[in-house]
C-alpha cells in the first residue's frame, strides 16, 4: 500500500461522492443544449398487430410540433442489430428477425416505437402524440414460453416457425446419459426463473445533435458502454464513420444490464437530430422504461442429478426454455447460452454435464442481461437442485455440497470452462460460522415458541467474470472483442489522468483505479482522475457489465501504468547517467540500484515534456496505452446462507439474516465491494421473494409500474453479514476476479431453500420465486389439505 | 399562466408556470437545479424529495403554485459552502451512495427524520425510507449513514 494510505486495500472514500451528495452530478436528463427540441416516443398500446396506417395530420398541426416520424420514413436505415450469434445444435444459425427501430407494418410487443413526435416542449411532444391515430389491426399474441411453443401458436415471425429462435447444447449428451445409467439416484426438479424487471432509479434518457459544421453527430445517452453503442448505431444502423459519431455517457444513475443495450430510441433519436438540424432529446418516463428498458431471466427449465449410493455427483442433465422478447436485443441470445450452460459445474466435480436451450421469441419487451446474467439462473436450478438431492437422500445439505466440491486446481470442467484457482471449503467454512450454522435449532426453537415458522438455506456456487478471450468468444459467435482499454496520461508537473473504456454507474471506478495507479506510481490519491464515459476522449472500450471492469478494464489501466513505468527508467537512467537495467522504481522515485541517486517521477515526466537533456530516440511525452484481452474468464466463489421466519397464519417471510463468504479476488477498496455485494444480495432477494413481472395471456403488461411491480424497500431487508476469504486469480496481474454480480447470483437459492427449510415441517417441499405471502400461504393451505 | 414565487435555497425565485407545472420541474427546469431527479411517476421511489417549509415532500407530487410563497431546499442547498452537511458527510462516510441517483431524495428524506429524532434506530430508519428506492445499495449502508448522519446533526450542526 502506498504511504498515504490510499492505494490497494484501503477503503479510500470515494471521489465521485463529492459532486452527487450536493447535487452536481451529472446525468443526461440534466444536459441541455441550446436549441434543443422535445422527442416523445408513442409506443403500441397493443401487443401484436398489424399496422393498417398511421395518419399525423391532426398531430402535425398541434402547437409546437415540428416533425413527427414513423417507421416508413425511417425504412431504409438499418435496423437494430444483435452482438451474438447462437448456433443451434442441427448447426444452423438462430432465426434472425429485422428489428426496425420504429415499427414497420407491424407491433410485437405493448411498448414497440411506433413513432417519434418532435416539439418545442416535452408536454407539446407528448399531448401531440395522443393526436396520432394509429389503426392497429390485432393478431393474437403469445405472452409466454408455454403460449409460445403452443401447438397453433401465433407467429411473432414468419421466419421462426414454432416462435423458436434456436435449440442450442452443451457438453456431452451421451456422456451425460451413461452417468445416468450407472447412477443409484436420480433427482429431478422444475423451476421457473421468474422474469425480472431491472428498475435502474434513473430511466433512460438521450439527447442527440447534429452538428453541420463538422458533419459531427453527438448523442448523450445513459449507456453502460457508450463505444459498444457508437460501434452498432455507427455501423449497423446509421451508417456513419466512427469519427464523426461521439456517444457520451455521463453519469449513469445504475444499469444493472438494462444499459447495455443498444436501444432503437437512440438510433431515432440521432437519426431525427440529423433530419432536423437541432437537438432533439429524450427522457423515458416510468411507465415506459416497464415496458422498454429490457427485462431479465424468464426461464423454464426441468433438470435431474444423478448420483452415486454415496452421494457424489456423476450427471446433470438440464433442459431450458428461455423467453427472448420479440426482438433479439444486444446480448439476448448469449445470456441464456454462453452466460448460462457452461455454469452448471458450478463448484462440484460432475464429470458429465449436458444442457440443452430452447429460446422462443414472444409479444413481451426484449430480454437481455440483468446483474448476474444467466449465471443466476443456473445457480439458482443447481442450488436448489443439490438441496432436493439431499433431503431425497437424507444427506446433510452441508455434506453432500462439501462431498462434490472441486478442490484441484486447474479444474476443466466438463462445459467449457477452465477455474483457473478457488477454495470452496473456506468459503463454506467461512459462512456456516458467520452464519452460525451450528446454532440454529435453538433459533428455530425460539421461533416457533412465537407461533413462527424460521429455515435457514444454503448456496456454494461459482460463477463466471470478465467474459473472455475474444478469440475464443469470437469462435462461439460473438460479435465483439472483449478485451479493454486503459491509458494513462502522466502530466508534465506529476498529476496523472487515467482514461478507461469501462464506464462506472455507481461501481466507483473513479476511485478504485485511481488508487491503482496512485500505488503503483506512488502519487497522490488526489493526484489522480480517471475519465470515462465520453468516446472522444477514451481511445476505445467494450463498456461495464459482467463484472468485467476490474479484471479486464483494471488489468489494462495495469498495464499502462507498466509502460509508463518502463519509459521512465529510460529517461531516469539518462538523467542519472545510469544504465537502464540498474533503474528501479519505487514509490515514486526512480533510483540507480544500491544508491540513494534518484528522480523523482515528477522530474521524469517534466523531461518528458521539456526534453532538452533527453535520451536519443526516444518520443518525447509520458503517456501510454494498453489493451488487454484476458486469457480467460474470472471465477469468484463463494457460500450464502438465508435465515427467513415464515408466519404461518399469513404467509409472509422476514429475512432474518444474510450471510455472505466470498471469494472475489484481491480487494482493491473493501468498502466499495462490500457496497457491491450488499447491492446485489438486496437484488437477488428482491428476485426470491418480490419481484415479478407478469404479463397477461393477451400480451399487456401488468406489473407495469412501482405500484405493481415490488421493488425491494429498506424495511423488506435486514442488515448484511459479509466475509472475504481470497484467493488470487492466476491469469492477471492484480489477481482480481468481480463482485457486482456475486450477491444477485448467489443469494437467491440460499433464500429459497432457507423457506423450503422453513415449511418443511408441514410438508411443503417446493417453492417458487417470488415466494409472496400469498404463494407461501397458498403452499402452507395445500401441505396441510 | 401564474408566476408563483418562493424562497430556494435561501434565494426569492420567480417564473412563470403553467398551472400543472409540477414543483420539480420548476426546479429542475426553470431553475437549473438538476440535482432534484425524476425516478418514477407515481410518487414511489423518493429521488425528488425536497424540503417545503422545513418537511421532506416529493416534488414530483406538489404543483410549483402549492410551493408559492413558501421556503424550498434542494440537495443544492443543503451543504454550507465547501462544508457538507453531516448527513452528506456521513453518507460519504459509510459509503451510502453508489450511483448518486436516488441520493439526493434520501438525503433530504433523512434530514427530515433527524430533524425529528436525533437516534433513530435501524428498524425506526428503514421504515422512515419506505417512501425511497435505492437499487444499488440494498439500503445496508445507507441506513448506517443515516444513523450516524442523525447523531451527528443532534451533535449540534
Amino acid at each position: 500500500m502506498s504511504a498515504n494510505g490510499s492505494g490497494i486495500g484501503a477503503s479510500v472514500k470515494r471521489k465521485e461522492d463529492t459532486r452527487f451528495l450536493t447535487g452536481r452530478g451529472r446525468y443526461t436528463d440534466d444536459i441541455n443544449l441550446p436549441g434543443q427540441l422535445y422527442g416523445y416516443i408513442l409506443r403500441s398500446p397493443v401487443a401484436h398487430a398489424n399496422i393498417g396506417g398511421i395518419d399525423t395530420s391532426a398531430a402535425a398541426a398541434a402547437p409546437g410540433v415540428h416533425a413527427i416520424f414513423t417507421g416508413s420514413d425511417m425504412e431504409g436505415v438499418g435496423g437494430i442489430p444483435t452482438g451474438w450469434l447462437i448456433h443451434s445444435k442441427d448447426g444452423s444459425p438462430m432465426v434472425e428477425p429485422a428489428h426496425p427501430a420504429l415499427a414497420l407494418g407491424k407491433v410485437r410487443y405493448v411498448g414497440d416505437c411506433v413513432a417519434i413526435v418532435v416539439a418545442e416542449t416535452r408536454e407539446q411532444a407528448k399531448e401531440a402524440a395522443n393526436l396520432v391515430d394509429v389503426d392497429y389491426r390485432d393478431l393474437p399474441a403469445v405472452a409466454s414460453i408455454e403460449a409460445a411453443e403452443a401447438n397453433g401458436a401465433a407467429q411473432v415471425f414468419d421466419e421462426a416457425p414454432g416462435n423458436v429462435c434456436y435449440d442450442w447444447e452443451v457438453g456431452d449428451r451421451a456422456a451425460t446419459d451413461a452417468a445416468f445409467e450407472n447412477a443409484a439416484h436420480v433427482v429431478s426438479i422444475d423451476v421457473v426463473n421468474n422474469r425480472l424487471v431491472p428498475n435502474a432509479i434513473e430511466p433512460r434518457a438521450a439527447i442527440a445533435n447534429f452538428d453541420p459544421a463538422t458533419s459531427e453527430y453527438t448523442l448523450y445517452t445513459t449507456s453502460q458502454n457508450p463505444h459498444l453503442v457508437r460501434l452498432l448505431l455507427g455501423a449497423f444502423v446509421l451508417g456513419l464513420p466512427e469519427h464523426k459519431l461521439r456517444i457520451v455517457a455521463p453519469d449513469v444513475g445504475g444499469g444493472f444490464g438494462s444499459k447495455i443495450p443498444h436501444y432503437a430510441e437512440e438510433a431515432i433519436l440521432t437519426w431525427t437530430a440529423g433530419r432536423l438540424g437541432r437537438p432533439v432529446k429524450w427522457t423515458c418516463e416510468r411507465i415506459d422504461a416497464f415496458k422498454s428498458d429490457t427485462h431479465g431471466r424468464d426461464h423454464i427449465s426441468t433438470a435431474k442429478l444423478a448420483l452415486d449410493a454415496d452421494g457424489k455427483f456423476l450427471g446433470l442433465h438440464v433442459t431450458t426454455k428461455a423467453n427472448l422478447g420479440a426482438y433479439l436485443s444486444t446480448f439476448a441470445t448469449c445470456v441464456p447460452t454462453y452466460l448460462y450452460g457452461i455454469l452448471f459445474a458450478g463448484p462440484y466435480t460432475t464429470p458429465a454435464v449436458y444442457c440443452e436451450v430452447k429460446s422462443f421469441f414472444t409479444n413481451t419487451v426484449p430480454v437481455d442481461a440483468l446483474r448476474g446474467a444467466g449465471r443466476p439462473e443456473a445457480t439458482y436450478l443447481l442450488e436448489r437442485l443439490v438441496d432436493k438431492a439431499a433431503h431425497e437422500l437424507g444427506m446433510d445439505r452441508v455434506e453432500i455440497r462439501r462431498k462434490n466440491f472441486v478442490r484441484e486446481f486447474p479444474y476443466q470442467t466438463p462445459v467449457a470452462l477452465q477455474y483457473d484457482q478457488g477454495d470452496y471449503d473456506a468459503t463454506l467454512d467461512l459462512a456456516l460460522d458467520a452464519s452460525d450454522w451450528a446454532g440454529f435449532e435453538a433459533r428455530r426453537a425460539e421461533s416457533a415458541a412465537r407461533g413462527k415458522l424460521r429455515g435457514i438455506g444454503i448456496s456454494t456456487f461459482i460463477e463466471a467474470c470478465g467474459i473472455a478471450p475474444s478469440a475464443v468468444v469470437g469462435s462461439l459467435g460473438a460479435r465483439a472483442g472483449l478485451y479493454e482499454s486503459g491509458s494513462v496520461r502522466v502530466h508534465p508537473t506529476g498529476s496523472v489522468s487515467v482514461f478507461t473504456g469501462t464506464h462506472s454507474h455507481g461501481q466507483g471506478h473513479e476511485t478504485t483505479f485511481a488508487q491503482i495507479v496512485s500505488d503503483m506510481l506512488g502519487v497522490d490519491f488526489d493526484a489522480v482522475d480517471v475519465v470515462h464515459g465520453d468516446s472522444a476522449k477514451i481511445p476505445f472500450g467494450m463498456g461495464t457489465y459482467g463484472s468485467r471492469s476490474l479484471a479486464v478494464g483494471g488489468t489494462a489501466i495495469y498495464l499502462a501504468v507498466e509502460k509508463v513505468i518502463e519509459k521512465g527508467r529510460k529517461i531516469a537512467a539518462h538523467l542519472l547517467e545510469a544504465s537502464v537495467e540498474d533503474i528501479e522504481f519505487e514509490n515514486g522515485s526512480f533510483t540507480v540500484a544500491g544508491t540513494d541517486r534518484s528522480k523523482s517521477l515528477g522530474e521524469v515526466a517534466l523531461t518528458a515534456y521539456v526534453p532538452h537533456n533527453y535520451p536519443e530516440g526516444l518520443e518525447p511525452g509520458l503517456e501510454e496505452t494498453a489493451f488487454y484481452d484476458p486469457l480467460n474468464f474470472t471465477f469468484p466463489a463463494g457460500t450464502h446462507v438465508a435465515e427467513v421466519e415464515v408466519d404461518p397464519e399469513t404467509g409472509e417471510v422476514e429475512v432474518v439474516a444474510v450471510t455472505g463468504a466470498d471469494d472475489v479476488g484481491r480487494i482493491i477498496n473493501p468498502m466499495i465491494v462490500d457496497g457491491q455485494l450488499h447491492g446485489g444480495l438486496a437484488h437477488g432477494i428482491g428476485q426470491a421473494l418480490l419481484e415479478e413481472c407478469l404479463y397477461q395471456d393477451d400480451g399487456q403488461l401488468q406489473t407495469g409500474s412501482y405500484l405493481d411491480y415490488t421493488m425491494p424497500r429498506a424495511a423488506d431487508l435486514p442488515s448484511f453479514s459479509i466475509n472475504h476469504n481470497t484467493t488470487l486469480c492466476t491469469h492477471n496481474p492484480l489477481g482480481v476476479k468481480g463482485v457486482g454480480e456475486v450477491g444477485s447470483i448467489g443469494v437467491p437459492p440460499a433464500v429459497i431453500n432457507a423457506v423450503i427449510d422453513a415449511l418443511r415441517p408441514l410438508g411443503v417441499n417446493d417453492m417458487a420465486m417470488p415466494a409472496t405471502s400469498q404463494r407461501v400461504w397458498q403452499a402452507i393451505q395445500q401441505a396441510q389439505g | 399562466m401564474p408566476t408563483v414565487t418562493m424562497t430556494v435555497n435561501g434565494m426569492e425565485r420567480s417564473g412563470t408556470v403553467e398551472g400543472r407545472t409540477l414543483l420539480v420541474e420548476f426546479l429542475r427546469e426553470h431553475l437549473g437545479l438538476t440535482g432534484t431527479h425524476v425516478g418514477c411517476d407515481t410518487s414511489q421511489c423518493g429521488a425528488c424529495v425536497v424540503h417545503v417549509n422545513g418537511t421532506s415532500v416529493k416534488s414530483c407530487t406538489c404543483l410549483a403554485a402549492q410551493a408559492d410563497g413558501a421556503e424550498v431546499t434542494t440537495i443544492e442547498g443543503l451543504a454550507n459552502g465547501s462544508d457538507l452537511h453531516p448527513m452528506q458527510e456521513a453518507f460519504r462516510e459509510h459509503h451510502g451512495l453508489q450511483c448518486g441517483f436516488c441520493t439526493p431524495g434520501m438525503v433530504m428524506s433523512a434530514v427530515d427524520l433527524a430533524s425529528q429524532n436525533s437516534d433513530p434506530s435501524e428498524h425506526e430508519v428503514r421504515e422512515w425510507l419506505e417512501g425511497n428506492l435505492c437499487r444499488c445499495t440494498g439500503y445496508h449502508n445507507i441506513v448506517k449513514a443515516v444513523q450516524a448522519g442523525a447523531r451527528a446533526m443532534g451533535g449540534g450542526s
